[in-house]
């Protein structure tokens, strides 16, 4: 009986449209792209586990990857998951973690990864096509029912540093891609590439060429090798139709002096047209930047009041330390406040532009600064609560001494320049902050014992999940940040959490090292 | 097999080392590891190198076949484009960052293992397999610590305590007390060995006070009662442990 019944499920599946990635909200228990929803919150609709059950939750099933460094944030759709690892793909069941299908692609012998670890943070999925990007940098489509391959496109050559680590976003006709490699001396880019096809529809360089708007802001040849790398996935609004996408470093990273000027479009947020690739508009965060102070993490699409006046918004807190409010049509500075220890900036002038302490500049002996080369926050997700109109953010609280050091540029090969060097007994810790969306300001923070490496997923039912850098993954009151529930997973946390829901149950999975779990009450 | 001929030449080669050879695995590690291991080696986003054993460095040759190959599954990436050679320049390199060299001292090593066992220091330091392990294990001493410093931990223990030594004491929901180094700890859990070399687990929600003494030692100094002589030996003693019986 059991049986027919997933056979059923199975035949019933129905395609994932851009409506209905879009309509999220009704996605009835689905996780259809990278963050949940189109507008970056990884907040499930979910309401069945709550401050008052979550003590009983435990694992269901435990799913093994053949690499040790998983940072996939899965997605699942009408009684499949679908995971990623690098050059790798799973179909699961997801009740069971039985694999469905595998599929996988031959990482290159000479293949390296220039200043990250050999990830891959998930798929994307539009009709019945899986995307998903390789470390040798192609985009796949996969058949979503056998992982059958209907075609791969070259984004660019790996031999020169460049990879693809993050999970794609589809949406109408589209798949959006970024890239890494921004400590290799790439020249950064966001693609489009036809959801049929495969074809490029668009390529947005986030370094402009001599003569192209923001050139000025360079000098020499040093564009060619500016970097700012687009290795997070982005956000998209329907309604203006624009994707925004974040910027990492310029290259290199830590000695600015071979690249004078505020180097447009690193660390920066581009708001770029779906339909033509063109900019909107552009804010930057840390002009020449010298901290490796990348602005990839997630931008959120919300709707708050800012000083007295509800406005549609973007908002971001940045490795840089600071939370950021833009206008979302605009990209109009509306609000610049500290969520973490900063040391480098006396704050923001009336446009965002930040006002930059002395010495706070890498040097040969090494400058202390806060937050570090991690920065405040990183890679993984922040989440955002409409309901209690909350930003949860996973705070990296140390300093670390800044050396600036010589590079010269040699194709497929680090170009960074320095480093940094770690704070001796340093106090260095972590911490979960609960941030009021339209103003920045702290309701609540939970400690952690180490800086993490996870985002957080907030949810319907009052909880916030995340994940530490010993292994603990845990449940929060979304309200109090109070610990409710924890489970140590054996393997320090570095991804995503997600939720959903099978025969009416609130699942929540993270990966942890070698393993995904699922858990259920 | 040609591979094994290939680092069996770079380690050759890597012993027959020049100060220029060392300047030049200093200059290229700068260039590509300290953004991971931290300008002195001590560790960022990559471990802390600057110790005598490396879990995937035994050798010089193994350090080269890290660097040249990478960890697979792990951040730790191959540098390919390297030459052997300058792989096993920065093997040496990295190999000298915790190493302490065998040095001159006026004590005499042998008269010292008879201070060791005198004083007791085996009550609480396994060397070669024997004693009890309730301070650090001291068989390769010698080989992560020099004279100064070892001098220092005998004579006033709590300067001289290393990072992952850390003394606690835990207040239970009941009012019992339990203390003794801290030998792991999460987010929601710590985990303890007494002086009698028992651990407890505890949840650090339900405590009533977990107390962290950084710089506090379990050892006793030895200042006083150790004549300057004994002191010389024991250390020198100390230094010659280096994990080769
Ligand atoms: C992108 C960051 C990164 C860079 C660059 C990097 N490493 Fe590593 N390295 C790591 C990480 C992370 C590990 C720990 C791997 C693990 O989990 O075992 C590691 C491990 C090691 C180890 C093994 C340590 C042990 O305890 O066994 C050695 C030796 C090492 N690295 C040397 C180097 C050298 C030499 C370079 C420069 C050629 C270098 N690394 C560049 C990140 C890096
Ligand atoms: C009561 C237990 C105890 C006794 C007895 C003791 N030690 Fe220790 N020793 C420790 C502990 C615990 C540490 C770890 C750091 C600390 O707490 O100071 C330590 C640290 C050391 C260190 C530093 C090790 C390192 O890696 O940094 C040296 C060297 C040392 N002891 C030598 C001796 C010698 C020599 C004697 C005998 C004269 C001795 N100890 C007696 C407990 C003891």
């Amino acid at each position: 009986m059991r049986f027919v019944t997933l056979l059923l499920a199975v035949a019933l599946q129905a395609q994932v449209t851009f409506e209905r990635i879009r309509d999220s909200e009704q996605a009835q228990g689905n996780w259809l792209t990278y963050s949940g929803n189109y507008a970056g919150h990884r907040h499930s609709p979910l309401k069945e586990l709550t401050p008052a059950n979550v003590a009983s939750l435990k694992p269901a099933w435990i799913y093994q990857f053949e690499t040790g460094e998983n940072e996939v944030s899965p997605l699942v759709v009408d009684g499949v998951m679908y995971v990623t690892a690098p050059n790798f793909a799973a179909a699961l069941d997801v009740r069971t973690g039985r694999a469905l299908w595998t599929w996988n692609r031959p990482v290159p012998k000479d293949l390296k990864t220039l200043g990250f670890g050999r990830v891959n943070r998930g798929a994307a999925i539009l009709g019945d096509t899986i995307f998903v990007g390789t470390l040798d940098a192609y985009l796949v489509a996969l058949d979503a029912r056998s992982g059958a391959v209907r075609w791969q496109a070259q984004v660019a050559d790996y031999r020169t540093g460049h990879c693809i680590t993050a999970a794609p976003l589809a949406l109408r006709d589209k798949v959006i891609v970024g890239i890494s490699g921004g400590e290799a001396g790439i020249r950064g880019f966001v693609d489009a590439y036809d959801a049929k096809t495969g074809k490029r529809a668009w390529r947005h360089w986030t370094v402009p060429a001599p003569g192209e708007p923001g050139s000025e802001t360079w000098s020499g040849d040093a564009w060619k090798t500016g970097g700012a790398p687009t290795w997070v996935t982005g956000a998209y609004d329907p309604e203006l139709d624009l994707v925004f996408w974040g910027t990492g470093n310029p290259g290199p990273d830590w000695n600015g002096d071979v690249r004078p000027g505020d180097n447009l479009y690193s660390c920066s947020l581009l708001a770029i047209e779906a339909a033509t690739g063109k900019r909107r508009w552009h804010f930057q965060f840390t002009p020449h930047d010298t901290h490796d102070w990348d602005a990839v993490q997630v931008p959120m699409l919300i709707e708050t009041t800012v000083r007295g006046r509800l406005r549609k918004v973007v908002a971001t807190p940045n490795r840089n330390a600071f939370y950021y409010l833009l206008d979302r049509a605009s990209g109009e500075f509306l609000l610049a406040a500290p969520f973490a220890k900063q040391t480098w900036a006396k704050g923001m002038d009336a446009r965002g532009r930040p006002i930059v302490l002395p010495d706070t500049e890498p040097s040969e002996g090494g400058t202390l600064v806060w937050p570090s080369l991690q920065g405040a926050t990183n890679w993984f997700s922040p989440s955002y609560d409409a309901a209690s109109n909350q930003v949860f953010v996973s705070v990296r609280e140390m300093g670390a001494y800044y050396h600036k050091g010589e590079a010269a540029y040699k194709p497929g090969t680090l170009f960074t320049a320095g480093g940094e060097r770690a704070l001796r007994g340093d106090k260095a810790f972590g911490a979960i902050r609960a941030l009021d969306a339209g103003s920045g300001k702290q309701k609540w923070e939970f400690r952690l014992h180490s800086p993490p490496w996870a985002g957080v997923l907030s949810t319907a039912g009052g909880l916030v999940f995340g994940g530490s850098g010993e292994g603990n993954f845990y449940a929060l009151d979304a309200m109090t940040g109070k610990p409710l529930w924890d489970f140590q997973t054996g393997n320090g946390i570095a991804c995503n959490p997600i939720s959903y829901l099978v025969d009416g149950k609130q699942y929540v999975a993270i990966a942890a090292g070698h393993v995904l779990i699922a858990f259920r009450r | 097999m040609l591979a094994i001929a290939l680092l069996f030449l770079g380690g050759a080669g890597v012993s027959a080392q020049t100060p220029e050879d060392v300047n030049q695995g200093k200059k290229l590690y700068l260039g590509h590891c300290s953004p991971c291991h931290g300008q002195t080696g001590t560790g960022g986003r990559g471990p802390n190198l600057a110790q005598p054993r490396l879990k995937h460095g035994a050798s010089e040759e193994a350090i080269a076949d890290v660097i040249k190959n990478g960890i697979a599954g792990t951040e730790m990436p191959g540098a390919w484009q390297l030459s052997d050679r300058e792989a096993a320049l920065m093997a040496a390199y990295v190999r000298s960052l915790g190493r302490v060299e065998r040095a001159d001292l006026p004590g005499d090593a042998v008269a010292g293992r008879r201070v060791f066992e005198r004083s007791g220091c085996g009550q609480c330091h396994i060397v070669n397999g024997e004693g009890v392990a309730m301070g650090p294990e001291l068989t390769e001493i010698g080989v992560r610590r020099n004279a100064e410093y070892t001098r220092e931990a005998i004579v006033h223990p709590g300067a001289a305590v290393p990072e992952s030594y850390l003394y606690v004491e835990i207040t239970t929901a009941a009012g019992r007390t339990v203390s003794g180094q801290r030998v792991n700890e999460d987010s929601f859990t710590i985990q303890i060995r007494d002086s009698t070399g028992r651990y407890h687990s505890f949840r650090k929600q339900e405590m009533k006070e977990v107390c962290k003494f950084a710089g506090r030692s379990a050892m006793p100094s030895y200042q006083g009662r150790l004549g300057e002589a004994e002191l010389d030996n024991l250390v020198a003693y100390l230094a010659s442990l280096r994990g080769e019986p």
